[in-house]
């Protein structure tokens, strides 16, 4: 699978740019903090892996941007390494470490965390290694259960990592740096992934087409952006994406760019979906039947899309692609997320309180992904090849 | 291939009528015909055919010098493949490649060998015509397999479509054609040795060595075939053999008849008979539509095959327990069909020889064959069979010549045995895990008939404490969901039972629908017990996932669109009785009204469409990526 990445199409244009990037990403490691994310944030039973996400790319308050966006920058500039070597590794730390970059995507953050596993070891054989880096990745999995993609991360890189030639080396050293060059090479493919699915996609985004958006994914960002890059002129409808308005996060991004964008509501898609040529999603998670996990409201966009014929078109990571197959809506983990109405609602009224839902593959065109442009089906062959 | 034709157009042009599907604008060329030859025996058997049925004109050669028409009458042969293949397209393409091949091999052999030109250029002109001439016929589906059938095994056999030739044919008598078939005989045993050096001089010798032809065709004609042997596995080299030269070697005469022998073709249903073991009668009142299928008088055949038990000394007891077990129905369902005759395929090799001055990897092969024809005239053998029939082959022919006999046969023993537990029963118990995963606490499980994989399903989530309640649905006229239901309720599980009927009464009710299958096709049709597709049909209606539990053993790399053309005929007096209703006699002697057909289907297909998930040993995965697995692990099952 990652042997026939599409990387070749980032090879020409902007080679030294993806070779630098990475390398900088990994001298600069935020500082050590947060000691409350370091016992599991989801006490109430509600979903982590969204929490970061609101807290990433949800509008919450007016203000909230600017007071981000400071903040940020703040961390980008005090930035430096602070990894004391006198207390004892931790994957969780590592992680989280990691996961505060907000574009640095989950698995991709797991992935380094995986690699640093390997780095910092002190295993003298093989075996020993091996079991370290298989707790590490249970607890990361076990961190939070509701993420895809960080599952399917974690799974990948094992597969990727173990399932090489170094376990033949005789020599526990010479081994040890195969994995852990194996490790950040994988590392600098997912990092690179989001670069690739957006030079693949531009194809797609022809002049004066008009483009819907649900959520905020930092891969159809990235697409949108290359396509704004590339002076091509379009029109994006964003939805608002409640509860954490990622839609408004995205709208703001767009028009920074100065793309014309028009915001909708989340229940105004069907009224507006006659003048939209295409819809462009990301995904959560993709599984094997080649339909995807994302977030609420995409399964209703895709339906409504399929029935007026406009394509549906997926920009996912290949380190989403999951091992699940969900049958219906309810066949997942459920992943929760409080829903803030304004008012407050009298307890005898449920609330559907979900985060995702499942979209068949029978509704999407098109995945994109850094393994090339695939149709749905794709999925399983490549997921197959690779795990079996 | 298509450059090359389009660029050498000659003077003559041939009478050319065009049959079936063809492309306007390229007509092959008469002096290319060698040329295509060879490309039919270079590229895979399976390709070239289909790529050629895409024009498949008839030819009626001009008058020509002798080896002009000699590399004409090949070409013939060559376009008698892509008829076949393009009429038949859901059989199997080897099948007809392979008689095809033999079709060429016949043709061009006998016009070699006497040497004068002059009869031997009469037999192929009647050859070449009596092979246009029939292709006209093929505008019906049984024409064509007559033709090929005729054209493979007799030459200028009688065709009655061409009266004309046929006296030409009977000039060139019984003498001749023995002439002819010594001749080819001796030339093949020449053409071995040359083989090396004329396959790759294979063009240019069909052209120019007119002389020389007397080895040098056969050679040419002779590396094709073995170029389709070689490709097309065992059982179709089998029955390439068998369509072959008659040789008087007595182990021949106990060749497979082919699996899916078309039962309309009258004269090859004629030899199939004599060579057959049991001797069955077949019905009389036989759908039209179905009439390619066996069917035979029921309750006939067991008490002759039991009487016979002493004398069939080529099948071994544990094979011959089995084939009448079969026969009698006491063995049903895939995987206990397919466990019986491994294990009964087990019996007969620890009790087997290898007789003086033979190789244990062809003699056990031919015995294996012997076994797997009986087997099939008891019962056709399921796609699942096939496969495991398959790997015991493969195992056989792959033993490495070194080891001794007793060496091989604990190997191929021991490789069967893990056969049976890593493919059958350890597959089996992976699905049951994987399946249990997709059963939540509510759940209303609908199953059709009776799986084996279903039940060990639905047992296991009980066990593990899920609570869901099960619709078994049943049809007639086997009801095996009786038994399925006994045990069920036996195991306290909480059972709804219902005909096929109100099948879309109850489905509403329904949340997941678990279907066994006998095979699932690489197009993702799961091929199933009659009634499936339906059931999968309304679940698809009401939105109800089907689940559909398969061994990847069952996979098999062929497409079928429809449940026609591969089917099982079961005993029409099955359906036209209702046991425990003597008063309902309406249609008591069916049999001798010629108006009234009965069919009574074991299978049907259930397309792709309406199949949410195949759970198999290698996971869940959706219909659409069958290929891939049967790609994938292909030789991973032949050569474990």
């Amino acid at each position: 699978m990652w042997w026939r990445s599409a990387s070749f199409i980032l090879d020409k244009p902007d080679k030294d740019d993806a070779v630098s990037s990475p390398e900088s990403r990994l001298i600069t490691s935020p500082p050590l903090s947060m000691a409350d994310t370091l016992q599991n944030p989801n006490p109430n039973n509600i979903s982590a892996y969204y929490q970061t996400r609101a807290a990433h790319h949800g509008v919450v308050t007016s203000d909230w941007l600017a007071q981000a966006q400071a903040a940020a920058e703040k961390e980008e500039v005090t930035s430096e390494s602070s990894l004391d070597s006198g207390k004892a590794f931790s994957v969780i730390d590592e992680f989280n470490n990691w996961r505060k970059q907000p574009d640095l995507a989950e698995a991709v953050a797991a992935i380094r965390a995986l690699a640093k596993v390997i780095s910092s070891s002190e295993a003298t054989t093989m075996m020993e290694l091996e079991i370290e880096l298989k707790t590490a990745s249970d607890s990361l999995k076990a961190w939070d259960t509701t993420s895809i993609s960080l599952t399917a991360g974690c799974d990948l890189f094992m597969r990727y990592v173990t399932r090489t030639s170094a376990l033949e080396y005789e020599d526990f050293n010479s081994a040890k740096s195969r994995l852990l060059e194996r490790a950040e090479k994988f590392g600098e493919i997912s990092y690179k992934a989001r670069r690739i699915i957006a030079m693949l996609s531009q194809d797609f985004i022809v002049d004066g087409c008009t483009i819907l958006v649900h959520g905020f994914s930092r891969v159809v960002l990235e697409v949108l952006k290359a396509a704004a890059e590339s002076r091509k002129l379009f029109r994006v409808f964003c939805t608002e994406g409640r509860p954490d308005r990622t839609g408004l996060r995205l709208s703001n991004e767009l028009a920074k760019l100065d793309v014309p964008v028009k915001l909708l509501l989340d229940s105004a898609v069907a009224y507006s979906m006659d003048e939209i040529d295409m819809v462009f999603v990301g995904a959560d998670g993709v599984v094997e039947s080649g339909g995807i996990i994302n977030m609420m409201g995409t399964y209703q966009i895709a339906l409504v899309a399929k029935s007026m014929n406009k394509p549906v078109y997926v920009a996912a990571e290949s380190y989403k692609f999951a091992r699940l197959y969900p049958l219906d809506q309810k066949d997942m983990v459920p992943a929760l997320r409080p829903i803030d109405f304004g008012v407050p609602i009298p307890s005898k009224v449920e609330v559907e309180t979900s985060a995702r839902d499942y979209t068949p593959p029978q509704y999407l065109t098109l995945l994109f992904t850094d393994l090339g442009v695939l149709t749905p089906s794709v999925v399983s062959d490549e997921l197959i090849q690779l795990y079996l | 291939m298509d450059p090359r034709r389009a660029s050498s157009r000659t003077v003559i042009d041939p009478k050319v009528r065009q049959v079936g599907f063809f492309t306007p604008g390229a007509p092959p060329d008469p002096t290319q015909t060698s040329t295509t030859l060879t490309t039919i025996t270079s590229t895979s058997p399976l390709v070239s055919p289909s790529g050629n049925s895409v024009l498949c004109p008839v030819m009626i050669p001009p008058p020509l010098h002798f080896s002009d028409s000699n590399s004409k009458c090949v070409v013939g042969g060559g376009e008698c493949i892509a008829v076949g293949s393009s009429y038949n397209a859901s059989s199997p393409a080897t099948e007809f490649s392979g008689s095809g091949g033999e079709c060429v091999g016949k043709v061009g052999a006998s016009s070699m060998p006497a040497g004068g030109f002059e009869i031997p250029r009469k037999l192929i002109k009647g050859n070449a015509g009596v092979g246009a001439s029939s292709l006209t016929t093929v505008s019906m589906l049984s024409g064509s397999s007559n033709l090929l059938e005729k054209g493979g095994l007799s030459i200028g056999a009688q065709i009655e479509s061409s009266a004309g030739l046929k006296s030409l044919k009977e000039k060139s008598s019984k003498a001749e054609r023995r002439a002819a078939q010594e001749a080819d005989r001796a030339a093949k045993g020449a053409a071995k040795s040359l083989k090396g050096t004329t396959s790759k001089a294979e063009r240019p010798e069909g052209k120019k060595a007119p002389v020389s032809a007397g080895i040098a065709a056969p050679g040419n004609v002779k590396a094709p075939k073995a170029a389709l042997q070689k490709k097309v596995g065992p059982s179709v080299a089998a029955t390439d053999k068998r369509l072959g030269d008659r040789a008087p070697d007595k182990d021949r005469k106990k060749e497979v008849p082919h699996p899916r022998l078309q039962f309309d073709d009258e004269s090859r249903v004629e030899k199939a008979k004599k060579r057959a073991v049991v001797k069955q009668r077949e019905a009389r009142n036989r759908v039209e539509l179905f009439r390619h299928l066996p069917q035979y008088e029921h309750g006939t055949r067991l008490p002759d095959l039991e009487s016979k038990f002493f004398h069939l000394d080529p099948v071994h007891p544990a094979v011959y327990k089995v084939g009448i077990r079969y026969l009698a129905g006491d063995i049903s369902g895939g995987n206990a069909r397919c466990i019986a005759m491994l294990q009964a395929f087990q019996e007969s090799i620890k009790s087997y020889s290898t007789p003086a001055e033979k190789a244990l990897n062809r003699d056990l092969t031919a015995k294996i064959n012997c076994y797997v024809s009986f087997l099939i005239e008891c019962r056709p053998i399921s796609i699942s069979m096939g496969n495991a029939i398959k790997f015991v082959k493969t195992r056989i022919a792959n033993l490495p010549l070194t080891l001794s006999e007793t060496e091989a046969k604990a190997t191929l023993l021991s490789d069967i045995d893990r056969f049976i537990n890593e493919k059958i029963i350890l597959a089996d118990q992976v699905i049951v895990n994987y399946a249990v995963t997709k059963v939540r606490d509510g759940d209303v499980l609908l199953t059709y008939g009776s799986s084996s994989a279903v039940e060990m399903i639905l047992l296991h989530a009980h066990e593990l404490g899920k609570h869901f309640r099960v619709v078994i649905v049943d049809s007639r006229p086997k009801l095996e969901g009786r038994l399925l239901l006994r045990r069920l309720v036996g195991k306290g599980l909480n059972c709804t039972y219902t005909h096929i009927n109100a099948v879309s009464y109850i489905m509403h009710e329904v949340t997941r629908v678990l279907l066994g299958a006998s095979s699932v096709l690489s197009n993702g049709t799961v091929y199933s017990r009659v009634g499936t597709a339906s059931v999968a049909m309304v679940a698809h209606a009401f939105r109800v996932p089907v689940l559909v539990c398969c061994e990847a053993y069952k996979f098999h790399e062929r497409v079928q669109l429809d449940s026609i053309c591969s089917n099982e005929l079961g005993d029409p007096d099955a359906i036209s009785n209702v046991y425990g209703r003597d008063d309902l006699n309406y249609l008591k002697d069916w049999a001798n009204s010629d108006n009234l057909q009965l069919l009574n289907l074991i299978y049907d297909a259930t397309p792709s469409d309406y199949v949410s998930m195949i759970i198999t040993d290698y996971g869940m995965i959706p219909p659409t990526s069958v290929p891939v697995v049967v790609r994938e692990y292909r030789k991973e099952n032949l050569y474990i």
